[in-house]
């Protein structure tokens, strides 16, 4: 009853996140004493090499923040800098966008869901192990993850690092008879979208309902990718230029990581936050098919945050065909004159909100850019979430049940550590 | 054989980019898988990074005091070392510091940049530990790093490929760029193996792949000068994804100083 029992959990190295995060964990006398989600992703310092680029060299400049969502970088970008100049895109242009960050979405969740977060819930420590017992559910996750990737070279060429963005537009529209074969693809893969957000819905879940604002951009009409004003379930409803006076990052004592709050709150930023906020504009037959596993939303347990990528995959298809099946080339992109001034872009990354500010003199160059991603945004709540969910877990789980916990926690929100270019590592304090 | 191949992993300063080629892969991952014995790769779920390796792929540059030490480790535990990608073959973007006021910059962004571990450099793998093989690209592709793991497989000596962009691009008959449009492609000075994605698509190459063999960056240079384009610029096409590999390098300083 009165036992102490003093543990330390280290995990020096966070396995299936992208880029390098670790967990320390200090439990004394049953209760979390220290709990530090660290990041030991060195700082690459993009704002400061941006500085003296002339606009057309950012979009390949800002894909490398991430392997993993480069067309996100690439598009917040272009918008910022083209909003700047004044530069109105054509609508053939804004949906080959939409389509080209389906690609993206449909990639990046899927490779999230099946080599990353799955194997925590069937017990594996990886999805090639997880696909001796269950190759079908694994083999449907590649097959969606390359018609993502597919999507994204369509456009892009390749799907790392794409080379087809440009401010403006697009360098090159793809051929009708390409895009054709992809939407046969895109059909083909309906059922494995469908199936897919009923078996992620049927994996036994946490029920871990926990309080959290959402923060997500929202569209007129449409499901939020491109473009939206930025709200949030507390009653934000901001356009994104007005992004600074709302969010703040600031310095936590004993911590050099920047945290990123909403006046003055912990937010989440996601699939989970985009679809609390924007499930009323789901198509069909998305939406049905969301209705039919029975889960509302929006919800408050984090860890339907793997059903609201599934949705998003689904969503992401539908989408991608509707934009794509009465394909026409058209003039890739326009251009202009560059002016001096500030320029913001906000477009949704797979992890969410991914918001660029640049600044720009008369001679088109970037004077200083400002980088907000998803993932340095969402540090604050991953931390909350934590320190939480690991208590209300129960600290008399073994050190390895605990360990694993913690790193469910983390990965389900599926940091993209190299992203954040503001995290940094956190000194532990030792006795 | 009768033990499989003992195949890492390992990732340093970088964008995650060039793991893709492997959890990209598809079907060819879970082959990998079969084949070979992945004993460390942290974002697969196998995390030993300290085990011994037939074959290690190194992603990322060497940009703090931790990964320095880390990457001597790792050079001891392995038999094979490939770095892979532009970071670890000539430090990426984020070797720009090198030519820069580091400390200027890390105070820039932070407020109290000494309680960050960092280097005033971002280096290849290579200025830090012998390596075996380059795999170069921003990213590199699945084809390169499968085509490595085969060869080893096989016991036979990897292939690197030196040759500029433009020979390839002229094999696959794509109407130049640059002559007929006067872009300023980087082709006649980058190292082939992308597939010839830019001018494949009408733009100009960027040089993501790196120096070829032999360049003449000041003659690449004087032909988009004579076209008028400012020698300041033709100095940041090669102050760019490889600003540190050495030909790109010296062609980068020697444009600066014009300007």
């Amino acid at each position: 009853m009165n036992e102490r029992r003093e543990i330390r959990i280290d995990v020096p190295v966070l396995a299936r996140v992208e880029g390098e995060g670790a967990l320390d964990l200090h439990i004394r006398d049953g209760r979390i004493e220290n709990l530090k989600f660290r990041i030991g992703e060195p700082p690459r310092l993009f704002e400061k090499f941006l500085e003296g680029r002339e606009a057309f060299e950012v979009p390949d400049m800002v894909a490398r923040i991430c392997g993993i969502c480069p067309v996100a970088y690439q598009m917040s970008a272009v918008q910022a800098l083209e909003s700047l100049f004044g530069w109105r895109s054509t609508p053939w242009i804004e949906a080959m966008r939409r389509a080209m960050y389906c690609g993206e979405w449909i990639q990046s969740h899927s490779l999230h869901i099946h080599l990353l977060a799955a194997p925590d819930f069937f017990g594996f420590t990886s999805a090639p192990e997880m696909a001796r017992d269950y190759p079908d559910e694994v083999r449907r996750g590649l097959r969606l993850q390359s018609l993502g990737n597919e999507l994204i070279r369509l456009f892009g060429a390749r799907s790392v690092h794409p080379v087809g963005v440009r401010v403006g537009g697009f360098h090159c529209a793809p051929p009708k008879d390409r895009v054709a074969r992809l939407v046969d693809r895109l059909r083909a893969a309906l059922p494995d979208a469908e199936n897919l957000v009923a078996w992620t819905a049927s994996i036994d879940l946490p029920k871990d309902q926990q309080d959290f604002v959402s923060v997500a951009l929202k569209h007129a009409s449409e499901y939020p990718l491109y473009s939206g004003r930025i709200v949030s379930d507390t009653g934000l409803d901001i356009p994104v230029d007005r992004y600074e006076d709302h969010f703040k990052e600031h310095q936590e004592a004993h911590s050099t990581a920047l945290y990123s709050l909403l006046e003055g709150r912990p937010y989440l930023v996601g699939p989970l936050a985009r679809l609390n906020l924007n499930w009323d504009r789901l198509p069909e037959p998305v939406r049905s098919t969301l209705a039919k596993t029975g889960i509302p939303f929006p919800s408050r347990n984090v860890f339907h945050s793997m059903l609201a990528r599934a949705v998003e995959i689904h969503l992401a298809v539908v989408e991608a065909i509707r934009l794509l099946e009465n394909y026409e080339p058209d003039v890739p992109f326009v251009s202009g004159q560059t002016r001096a001034g500030s320029g913001f872009g906000c477009t949704e990354a797979p992890r969410g909100l991914l918001w660029h500010r640049y600044d720009v003199d008369e001679n088109g160059k970037v004077l200083k850019a400002r980088i907000v991603p998803p993932t340095s945004q969402n540090q604050a709540r991953i931390a909350e979430d934590l320190h939480r969910s690991i208590e209300a877990f129960g600290l008399d789980h073994s050190d390895d049940e605990l360990r694993l916990h913690g790193e469910k926690v983390i990965r389900n929100y599926d940091p993209c550590i190299s992203c954040a270019t503001h995290f940094l590592k956190l000194k532990v304090i030792r006795e | 054989m009768d033990r499989k191949l003992r195949v890492a992993v390992h990732k340093f300063s970088s964008c995650d980019g060039c793991q893709l080629a492997f959890l990209n892969a598809g079907e060819e991952l879970v082959e990998l898988f079969e084949l070979a014995n992945v004993v460390h790769f942290a974002e697969a779920g196998i995390v030993d990074p300290d085990a011994r390796a037939d074959l290690a792929f190194i992603e990322g540059s060497i940009s703090t005091h931790e990964e320095q030490e880390r990457i001597r480790r790792v050079r001891e535990n392995t038999r094979f070392l490939v770095p892979i990608g532009a970071c670890a073959t000539s430090g990426c973007l984020q070797a720009l510091r090198n030519q820069a006021d580091a400390a200027r910059w890390f105070a820039d962004v932070y407020s109290d940049p000494s309680k960050i571990d960092h280097l005033d450099t971002a280096t290849p793998i290579a200025a830090n530990v012998s390596v075996d093989l380059e795999l170069w690209g921003c990213p590199v592709n699945t084809r390169q790093v499968m085509a490595t793991v085969s060869s080893l497989l096989l016991g036979a000596p990897p292939r690197e490929d030196k040759e500029k962009l433009c020979m390839e691009c002229k094999r696959k008959n794509i109407v130049c760029v640059m002559v007929t449009q006067g872009q300023h492609c980087m082709g006649p000075v980058t190292r082939t193996g992308c597939g010839v994605l830019c001018p494949g698509i009408g733009r100009d190459c960027y040089g993501c792949y790196g120096p070829a063999e032999n360049i003449n960056g000041d003659a690449w240079g004087r032909w988009l000068e004579q076209k008028g384009m400012p020698a300041e610029r033709i100095a940041r096409r090669f102050r760019y994804i490889h600003s540190e590999a050495e030909a790109f390098r010296e062609a980068g300083r020697r444009w600066r100083e014009k300007s």
